[in-house]
Formats: structure tokens, C-alpha cells, sequence
């Protein structure tokens, strides 16, 4: 019964962000709220199984919600952007030194290796390329590797991001 | 007036991005480098031209107070997220994908994940 609610209540929630700004309550008119309200019970009869496989609700916790827009707009921000001129100059000289690191993640839950791995692909001239299920580290390639870096074994998770620690977010945020 | 300088200047550097991820495309060697061209400089391209997008929407809802620019703003910014999201998700597969079929690194200075052997 419980995955049912959350997901019809998402799906509700979804429709009339979606349609904001079609009437006079509040944004929305009545019409749209019904039909949304029909829509989140379907699609609460539909994919409650999909939408709350794991049946932990702890992304319900709307503190954490805030903390997610909060690392979007604050250390992923400076990271994306150092990552895209990063990029750029390397396009631009051509100079670059690729390789396949292997990174401890240090994380458990499966969202927490989610937004590791696309917060990677996303910012620091690195790209993930693999998981170990097992022992949950990530293959990354990274665009410019520095001298003596690949004589390592692994790589710490906030060794490459450069100046936020990113992985201390994502613990805060999904574990 | 403000509103349209402030388009420009963000569609001029998400132009510039995007045009830096083509290069990068056929520019580079093998498959990972490239993907990096293509997933980090259009992500961060198309951010700033739906920021464009949403500056114009402010500016004529300010303007006109039609509430359906409102709803221009959210979808742009839905629009953002789930780009972001599907180009991170789309890049990994791929990139695991090649290789599992064998594309090697090329330049590498080191393949840990051949060495491992998943």
C-alpha cells in the first residue's frame, strides 16, 4: 500500500509541475488538477513496483531533497565548469594522456555508485567506464592522467575532483 | 534590454561549447576521449541555451504576466535535468560496451580495467 501512495503521490506532484500555469488556483485550474489526480492513481496502479523496487524510502526525507538542488548548484557547478574549459583546452592543444584508473568509491547503496558514476562522467576530464559489483569500484578514464598516476593501485574517490569533496555530498545526501 | 543582452551572451557560450564538443568528435582518437568531447561540452552547451531560454521566459512573464510562460520555465528546466541524467547514462553504456567488445584505449598510458579482467 505504501508504494502505491508514493508513487501516485510523485506522479501528482510530477503532472502539475508539468503544467504549471494553466489556471487560476494558485497556477493550476481545476480541470488539470483532477486529471492529475486520475494520473497519479493509474501511474500509482502501474509502476508502484518499478518506482519503489528497493521499498526504502529515505529519498522521501525532504531535507535531503534540498541537498540535492544544493550540490547541483554549488560544488557540481564549479566542478562542471572547471571540467568544460579542462575539456576545452584539451580539444583546442590536442594534448592529452588517457587512461583506465580503478577508484574506491566507498559507497553501499546503489543510488550513492549512481550519482558517483554520472557526477564522474559529468565533471573532472574523467569518465566511468565500469563497475565491480563486489568491491563497488569504478573503472574511470581519465583525459589527462599526471605523471605517476598509473603506477598506483587505486585512486581515493574525492582524488579527483579538484577542489569540492564530492563524495562526501553524495554520502550526505544518499547513504 | 538587459533580458536580451543576457540571451545572447548565453546563447554565444553555450554556441561555443557545443561547437568545442564537434571538434573534440572528430578530433580526438578512440572511442573514450571522444565520448568525453561529446558528453561534458554539450552537457554544459545546452545548459547554458536553456538558461537563454528561461531569461526569456522571465523577462515575458514580467512583461506580460502570461502565466503560461511559467510553464515554458518549468518544462526547460525538467528538459535540463533529464538531458544531464540520459547523457551520463547513454555515455557509460556506451563506453562499457566498447569495451567489452575490445576497443582498446588508445595512447593509454594504463588499463587497469584489462589488468582486472571483468
Amino acid at each position: 500500500m505504501i508504494p502505491f501512495f508514493v508513487t501516485a503521490f510523485v506522479a501528482f506532484l510530477f503532472y502539475l509541475v508539468l503544467v504549471v500555469g494553466s489556471g487560476s488556483v494558485l497556477f493550476w485550474s481545476t480541470e488539470e488538477i483532477t486529471a492529475g489526480v486520475i494520473i497519479g492513481l493509474v501511474t500509482g496502479i502501474l509502476c508502484r513496483k518499478i518506482f519503489c523496487k528497493s521499498e526504502d524510502y529515505r529519498m522521501l526525507n525532504p531535507v535531503r531533497l534540498i541537498q540535492i538542488i544544493f550540490y547541483l548548484c554549488g560544488p557540481f557547478l564549479v566542478e562542471l565548469t572547471k571540467a568544460n574549459f579542462d575539456v576545452a583546452y584539451r580539444v583546442i592543444t590536442g594534448r592529452i594522456r588517457p587512461g583506465i584508473i580503478r577508484l574506491r568509491s566507498g559507497m553501499k547503496s546503489p543510488l550513492a555508485m549512481t550519482m558517483l558514476a554520472h557526477s564522474i562522467t559529468l565533471t573532472p576530464g574523467t569518465l566511468s567506464v565500469d563497475v565491480d559489483e563486489k568491491t563497488h569500484d569504478l573503472f574511470i578514464h581519465v583525459i589527462h592522467l599526471d605523471e605517476g598516476v598509473e603506477k598506483k593501485e587505486a585512486l581515493e574517490a574525492k582524488e579527483v575532483f579538484s577542489y569540492m569533496d564530492i563524495p562526501k555530498w553524495i554520502r550526505r545526501i544518499a547513504e | 534590454m538587459i533580458a536580451d543582452t543576457l540571451i545572447l551572451i548565453f546563447l554565444a557560450i553555450g554556441l561555443v561549447f557545443n561547437a568545442l564538443g564537434v571538434i573534440g568528435l572528430l578530433r580526438f582518437p578512440d572511442v573514450y576521449t571522444r565520448l568525453h568531447a561529446s558528453t561534458k561540452a554539450t552537457t554544459f552547451g545546452s545548459i547554458f541555451l536553456f538558461l537563454g531560454v528561461v531569461v526569456f521566459a522571465i523577462s515575458q512573464y514580467l512583461g506580460t504576466s502570461d502565466s503560461q510562460y511559467l510553464m515554458v520555465i518549468t518544462h526547460t528546466i525538467i528538459a535540463m535535468f533529464a538531458l544531464a541524467i540520459t547523457n551520463a547514462a547513454g555515455s557509460h553504456a556506451i563506453a562499457r560496451a566498447a569495451h567489452r567488445n575490445g576497443q582498446k584505449p588508445q595512447q593509454a598510458v594504463v588499463d587497469k580495467l584489462a589488468e582486472a579482467g571483468l
